[in-house]
């Protein structure tokens, strides 16, 4: 009889053990085998180097300026996106008027397409003809007005920027549903007891939302890292390798220069990088919650 | 009930399996890539089912980029379709035919005494073909099939010259005279030359074509074969150019994260003085606007040592695959499609330059300009040899680097040639393996 029952209940998940391992495990294992080939990704012949596109890598200038540059967008999203993302989420959870219509409009951002948002922005920030510059000469700020995209000092900056402002919306929606989970009582109590408002914030708020903060760093870090299509469509990489990205840089091996075995070598090697930086960060924030 | 599921179950699943029934006359399936000629490809395909009773399905994957994976995805899988182009350098080329997913069309180009091959202008044909002892190691041959031709050359705005002060029927000849109008348009608070460098293969077509112009053909090709580094005081010479048309003012602003697309809207719309774009871009200006007043000229010399060269050739091409159960009906469309007629007919349906040498009496006289480059035209996949992707790459991204002043033209040339000599001892080892 328990047999049976352990029986129905493999039986229940086998469909989603099977998708699990036809579409992640599997591909996995055959593009980190991939990596060990010099391959050209036409012809059926391929020629084994073992460790060779991976010891490549560690030398690989472009490809750690790269991880640099999506480091530093990174930066920006956990703190500027996030920072955004929390304090609107915060007003909108407290009685505002109209916060519905905020919450609705917050969420805009995500829904649109990266490409589209990508040439809007490159269109706000025309060096020539761009929005920004015309405001900024408007007001009398001519000094401010330059070619924000193809200037190597403001590129990487404005991209983040962007990113950021694109995905706020997410991390909006995470802390929102967050703080919405605090008991009120808890707020009403420390009001009885005489706690102002930054004091009822640090002492409730900030505590109990230490989970949903870890879950949107990760998210932050997990999406932001692998961020390419806004780039493509804002600066495609460029001035130079100033706003390329490791996902760029995959694809660039894959496509312009038809190394396959050494694309594959640098999407295992990305996705083992990713995954330790989650380990990282859930070991800490295990660490910080016990503390 | 459950009999009658049981019974019936099996039927379905036979007949599910079972192979089509042949019709006769086959259907071609045709991939490509170019959105503006679709239109033209459908009509013709009409023309050719109502003459042969042959199906031919044109069908469109864009953007170029998505093809391009499209194909290399559908040769990993060996499902090509009947007629399909390739995308990229002719080293990528050599590997579907090495592969077997092209068939060799010489055959067929020397029937009656050569009378497909000799329809074409040469050059277009040259773009795919593999020469004797090409170092690809194919087996020489004629591959693939040009469906139009194409120029990459400047064109400059004629009423713009005629607000800075100049004939509009003289553009300059020479790099000094071209960099004494960026003086001009930087006085006049202009915008000078756009293009799309943001996708930098067509930065390295200029500096190409400056070096054929400074160093000659020969030089250009012992430099990919390893035997000039980039260190070269004439590629330097190639490199410093850049630096000089960005300091007249020649070269628009925002210019090293330009799409084509952008910089063809910006030359459409009268905001720039100059564009260095392919003849595909007379259909593009025509679309955005129709009255625009402009001309085509070659790159202005930067010497008189040799001459100047533009990359031109086969625009696009369409492979026979090799593997297809309808070759022969697919060459025999080819065939059909690079006929006078077709040829005129595609020509006059999307301002291409046409392929086939009898088709080029109905073209607009910027489009005739543009022909005209054909006798400086060369091309990368024509020269026998390949120059490593990275060493591209940091070329091209070096070149950047000098426009936006980070680095010098000597900094660039020893970056390009540490990555030359990188990649060298890359190819040696994988020789030795």
């Amino acid at each position: 009889m328990k047999f049976k029952s352990t029986l129905e209940n493999y039986v229940f998940v086998l469909p989603a053990v099977l998708i699990f391992l036809i579409f992640y495990i599997i591909p996995f294992i055959w593009v980190f085998q991939l990596g060990l080939y010099d391959w050209d990704g036409i012809l059926p012949t391929k020629t084994f180097v073992g460790m060779g596109n991976f010891i490549e890598i560690l030398t690989d200038k472009i490809w750690w300026q790269s991880m640099a540059n999506a480091g530093y967008i990174t930066l920006i999203a956990l703190t500027l996106q996030n920072a955004l993302a929390f304090l609107l989420a915060w007003a909108c959870d407290r009685e505002i008027r109209m916060k519905n219509f905020y919450r609705v409009i917050f969420f805009i951002p995500p829904v649109l397409s990266e490409v589209v948002v990508g040439l809007v922005w490159q269109w706000i920030l025309d060096g020539n003809y761009g929005l920004l510059n015309h405001w900024l000469i408007t007001l009398g700020f001519p000094n401010l007005a330059r070619n924000w995209l193809s200037d190597p000092k403001t590129a990487l900056t404005v991209v983040a920027v962007v990113h950021s402002w694109k995905g706020f919306g997410w991390g909006f929606l995470i802390f929102l549903a967050g703080l919405q989970t605090i008991p009120r009582e808890l707020y009403e109590a420390a009001r009885v007891d005489g706690a102002n408002a930054w004091y009822s914030f640090r002492k409730i708020t900030v505590p109990l939302m230490i989970p949903v903060a870890v879950l949107v760093a990760i998210l932050t870090v997990l999406g932001t890292m692998q961020a390419f299509v806004l780039i493509i469509a804002m600066t495609g990489g460029g001035p130079a390798y100033h706003t390329q990205v490791p996902v760029l840089r995959i694809l660039a091996s894959m496509r312009g220069s038809s190394r396959f075995g050494y694309a594959c070598a640098q999407g295992i090697s990305f996705g083992i990088i990713l995954m330790a930086i989650s380990f990282i960060q859930y070991r800490f924030s295990k660490q910080s919650r016990q503390t | 009930m459950k009999r009658l599921v049981y019974g019936i179950l099996p039927l379905f699943i036979l007949a599910g399996c079972a192979p089509q029934k042949q019709t006769g006359k086959p259907t071609i399936t045709v991939w490509h890539w170019m959105t503006d000629r679709e239109s033209a490809f459908q009509e013709l395909a009409k023309k050719y089912e109502a003459k042969t009773g042959v199906k031919v399905n044109f069908e469109l994957y864009a953007p170029s980029d998505a093809y391009s994976q499209k194909v290399r995805a559908a040769a990993q899988g060996v499902n090509l379709p009947d007629i399909f182009g390739i995308l990229g350098e002719k080293r990528d080329f050599a590997s579907f035919v090495k592969a077997g997913h092209i068939l060799d069309l010489t055959p067929y180009m020397e029937e009656n005494l050569g009378d497909w091959k000799n329809k074409f202008f040469a050059k277009a044909l040259e773009v795919n073909e593999f020469a004797a002892d090409n170092s690809y190691g194919v087996k020489p041959g004629i591959y693939g099939v040009p469906i139009d031709i194409m120029t990459i050359q400047m064109v400059y705005n004629k009423d713009l010259f005629k607000k800075l002060g100049l004939n509009p029927n003289r553009p300059p000849a020479t790099f000094a005279e071209f960099l004494e109008i960026g003086n001009k348009i930087k006085a006049a608070n202009m915008q000078g030359m756009v293009s799309g460098w943001g996708e930098v293969w067509m930065i390295d077509c200029l500096a190409n074509n400056y070096a054929f112009n400074i160093m000659g053909k020969d030089k250009v090709i012992a430099t990919i074969k390893g035997e000039v580094p980039y260190t070269d005081p004439d590629w330097i010479k190639v490199l410093s150019l850049f630096k000089e048309m960005q300091d007249s003012g020649v070269l628009a602003t925002g210019l090293v994260t330009m799409i084509n697309k952008n910089a063809e809207q910006l030359f459409a719309n009268g905001k720039a003085v100059f564009a260095f774009n392919g003849s595909w871009c007379v259909n593009v200006y025509r679309g955005m606007d129709p009255n625009l007043n402009y001309g085509a000229m070659l790159p202005p010399k930067a010497s008189d040592k040799y001459p100047m060269s533009i990359w031109g050739g086969a625009g696009s091409s369409f492979m026979v695959n090799g593997r297809s159960k309808n070759k022969e009906e697919a060459v025999k469309f080819l065939r059909w499609l690079t006929d006078r007629d077709q040829q005129a007919y595609l020509s006059e349906a999307t301002r291409n330059l046409p392929a086939n040498k009898e088709s080029t009496s109905k073209i607009s006289p910027v489009l005739a300009q543009f022909a005209s480059g054909m006798e400086y035209a060369t091309h990368p996949n024509v020269w026998g040899v390949s120059e490593f992707s990275p060493v591209i790459e940091a070329f091209d991204k070096g070149i950047q680097s000098i426009i936006i002043g980070e680095k010098t033209p000597e900094q660039i040339a020893a970056e390009v040639q540490k990555t030359k000599e990188r990649e060298l001892a890359k190819a040696k080892k994988r020789q030795n393996r």
